[in-house]
């Protein structure tokens, strides 16, 4: 019993917040939202290096072997950082399945290119019908032997406009059926919207897309399962990073801003805000680390569920919460452009609905439990 | 990270489960005779007219005294157990598990530490033996009628007069006074100093001649609470702990004890889990309103916040566990599990629809013995008593985050 980080883990966690204040400073976060690709190579080509693409693929296929934990303590610095760009596209989206479902040739194939940087990925599973269960999914797939093709349309989709492949989740007549689909082909057609983050989320048209079977015709929506419960998780993992630096800009601020003759955090009224804060993003922690260690440590799959549904029906509004704070705070200057606390509000919403908000999961919540 | 036991922790908690599972009264097991034990709890026991609750109250603490488990945090040379915080935090863990009563009161809790930090061995050898025992229950003297919140500016003045202190004044809300055998008090020796430096700490029998208790009724028609009158009290001054004046501080005093409020956690589970069965049951059925829906969700997100009040607690410990002192943390702790506990019993009284007015646990028309009816007026003081929770939220802000004070 011990909720503290491991050795390793600081180390991971104090490299990782170095290195995104040099190379991912404001600056850089405000660029990408006007950049058509939203990503930039060198820093992708850097992240390789410090091996984070990989940090959860297996030594032999050229990763460096770390548990999801791990990676979630990552996240959190991410999402402290706002680092814009297809990391979680390539690793959640991408690596996950590989690994869960992957061929060894597959993976052969595929997870080295990821971890060395040279691959982006990103998974296409939502659809105009915006919904998360399997219900949503009306691409067709059509299976022949090793190969699927697809038609239809995913939305919603992050990162297509720079993915390399996608990995596409569609219908056949067994299920629901998945491939990797190659995006520079003529059937895969990628238009982005412009979205409350300024991400890079795309509406994918697909027409007689071509693609290689990943795992079983008609099994897809078992093997997403984890796929969908680890990135879930991953998501709350990047809204308390979001949550903990939006916090503590608001708190500085309070200690800076004088009005009244004094720092408008001596009055109560904004202390008591910056507790419930704390209280809020300290609580999304614990809740989606609870989730990120029931994951890593093999807990039985019916625990693992309810903690992950847990963690995001909390962390989606705790957050929220959180952010909302945040700007009542700063007062008249947060609602601008210029100043930073906006580009947290901004992408929290985007984070709070991936997956499913908190109405989606308080609802699975209440069927566990035999509500 | 990791929620599970380690080996060792794994042993000790088998160790706790067996000794309940061989110890605990089979009046004190849930389910049986007297359900989660009798109202009022252990303190109340002791002292009942009912023999068969003396006689279960008594069984009880004497296993755990042959175990040493009476003051499981206490040092073993003062005859506690000596365990860490983290086996506190197990033993706390599995006696809330079974809702086992806690003998020990404020006498194991708050001062017998205070006495093994601050105490002459005198004091140690009058009075530890008997609160090991159960021979002795003790009260707090803290609050008074204009010194709530702003507890350092008490009133109740005690003034020497040889060897003695002379005192006079009025505390309020003293709970359990009217069950306990000795108080121990915070009063003012020094009127002219700064508020902090003019308190002592006195321990004084409560059948002190001028010293009278009146019932302070609560808004749930319980006595719990009482109002301590002081009227020229004489106590001797080798019942003071720690120097004159320096009272503030020893009344501060914080020892090794684990502080994760776990218990509070595990009750709010069980709760939650018990609505659950009984809503499934034939009986519960006819209580449960037409239009759940809404309560239903309610009653998820209470599941899913009595998860975050067990990480807040696993947190505790763990800073605890490693040798730290807690910070902020510690308030966050009580001020969610107090607003945790509101919300719940709201929920809980909801569920119940236009059943949730009645408060007879004995009616037939009480689903669950009202018991969720009278936790929604029960814990309303919980967001007041221990420091309220504006306090906590100062506390938070000017303690833990920094911020100037106002």
């Amino acid at each position: 019993m011990d909720l503290g980080l491991s050795e390793q883990q600081e180390l991971l966690k104090n490299a990782a917040r170095e290195f995104l204040e040099n190379e991912c400073p404001e600056t850089h976060v405000r660029e990408m939202e006007e950049d058509d690709k939203g990503y930039s190579p060198v820093l992708w080509q850097k992240m390789a290096e410090q091996g984070w693409q990989g940090l959860l693929i297996p030594e032999e296929h050229g990763g460096a072997g770390f548990d999801f934990l791990d990676l979630c303590v990552l996240l959190e610095e991410f999402g402290r950082a706002l680092v814009p760009g297809p990391f979680m596209s390539t690793v959640l989206g991408g690596a996950v399945p590989l690994m869960e479902i992957g061929s060894d040739a597959q993976k052969a194939e595929f997870l080295p290119k990821i971890a060395s940087g040279d691959l982006i990925f990103s998974l296409a599973l939502t659809e105009p019908s915006a919904r998360f269960d399997e219900a949503g999914i009306e691409c067709q797939a059509s299976v022949s032997g090793s190969d699927v093709t697809f038609n239809g349309t995913k939305l919603f989709v992050p990162d297509a406009n720079v993915a390399d492949y996608l990995i596409v989740a569609g219908k056949s007549g067994s299920g629901t059926t998945l491939g990797i689909v190659a995006t520079d082909q003529p059937g895969v057609k990628v238009t982005q919207l412009q979205t409350i983050a300024r991400d890079k989320q795309c509406e994918v048209v697909l027409d007689g897309a071509k693609g290689q079977l990943l795992g079983a015709d008609g099994k897809g929506w078992d093997a997403l399962k984890p796929v969908i419960e680890k990135y879930t998780t991953a998501e709350c993992a990047y809204l308390v990073g979001l949550a903990q630096m939006d916090f503590e800009i608001a708190v500085d601020y309070a200690k800076e801003r004088v009005q009244f003759g004094r720092p408008i955090g001596s009055f109560q009224a904004i202390q008591h805000k910056c507790a419930d804060m704390v209280t809020d993003v300290d609580g999304s922690r614990f809740i989606m680390y609870k989730a990120a260690w029931s994951i890593a440590s093999g807990q039985p799959a019916a625990d693992t569920t309810l903690a992950v549904n847990m963690a995001k029906a909390w962390c989606s509004e705790a957050t929220r919460r959180v952010v909302a704070h945040g700007q009542q705070i700063h007062g008249g200057i947060g609602f601008t452009k210029d100043y930073k606390i906006q580009l947290f509000f901004r992408r929290q919403k985007r984070a709070e609905i991936a997956f499913g908000d908190s109405d989606f999961h308080r609802e699975a919540v209440a069927q566990q439990l035999g509500l | 990270m990791d929620w599970s036991d380690s080996p060792e922790q794994a042993e000790f908690r088998k160790e706790v489960r067996d000794f309940i599972q061989k110890e605990l009264p089979q009046a004190y097991r849930s389910g049986e005779d007297g359900g989660e034990g009798f109202e009022g709890g252990w303190q109340a026991d002791r002292k009942s007219e009912d023999p068969k609750r003396r006689e279960t109250a008594m069984q009880w603490a004497d296993a755990l005294s042959k175990k040493g488990w009476i003051a499981p945090a206490w040092p073993k040379e003062y005859g506690g157990a000596g365990l860490t915080t983290i086996e506190q935090f197990i033993y706390n863990q599995e006696m809330a598990e079974v809702a086992a009563p806690m003998p020990g009161g404020m006498g194991v809790s708050m001062i017998g530490p205070t006495m093994i930090v601050h105490g002459t061995d005198e004091q140690k050898a009058e009075h530890l033996p008997k609160i090991l025992s159960g021979e002795v229950a003790w009260a707090q003297g803290y609050s008074e009628p204009g010194a709530g919140s702003d507890l350092a500016s008490l009133q109740t003045r005690a003034v020497r007069d040889g060897d003695e202190y002379v005192v006079n004044g009025q505390k309020i809300w003293t709970s359990g006074g009217h069950q306990a055998d000795w108080l121990f008090a915070l009063v003012r020796t020094d009127p002219e100093a700064p508020k902090h430096r003019g308190i002592s700490f006195l321990v004084m029998d409560i059948k002190s001649p001028g010293l009278s208790l009146r019932p302070l009724i609560n808004m749930g028609w319980k006595h719990h609470f009482n109002e301590t009158f002081f009227e020229d009290v004489r106590v001797p001054v080798k019942n003071r702990i720690g120097e004159e004046n320096r009272g503030w501080y020893v009344g501060m005093t914080l020892l090794d004890f684990e502080r994760s409020g776990i218990a509070g956690a595990i009750s709010y589970k069980r709760s939650l889990d018990q609505v659950k069965k009984f809503l499934d049951s034939n009986e519960g059925k006819q209580f449960r309103r037409q239009d759940f829906d809404a309560v239903r969700l309610e009653m998820a997100d209470r599941a899913i916040e009595t998860q975050i009040l067990f990480n807040f607690a696993f947190r505790i410990v763990s800073i605890q566990n490693r040798g730290l002192v807690p910070n902020y943390e510690a308030s966050v702790n009580k001020m969610y599990g107090a607003e945790l506990h509101q919300r719940l019993s709201r929920t809980e009284t909801k569920a119940w629809g236009l059943y949730g007015n009645v408060w007879d646990p004995k009616s037939k028309y009480a689903p669950m013995k009202a018991e969720h009816v009278q936790d929604y007026v029960g814990s309303v003081p919980h967001t007041i008593f221990s420091g309220s929770n504006e306090i906590q939220r100062n506390v938070i802000a000017t303690r833990g985050l920094g911020l100037p004070r106002g």
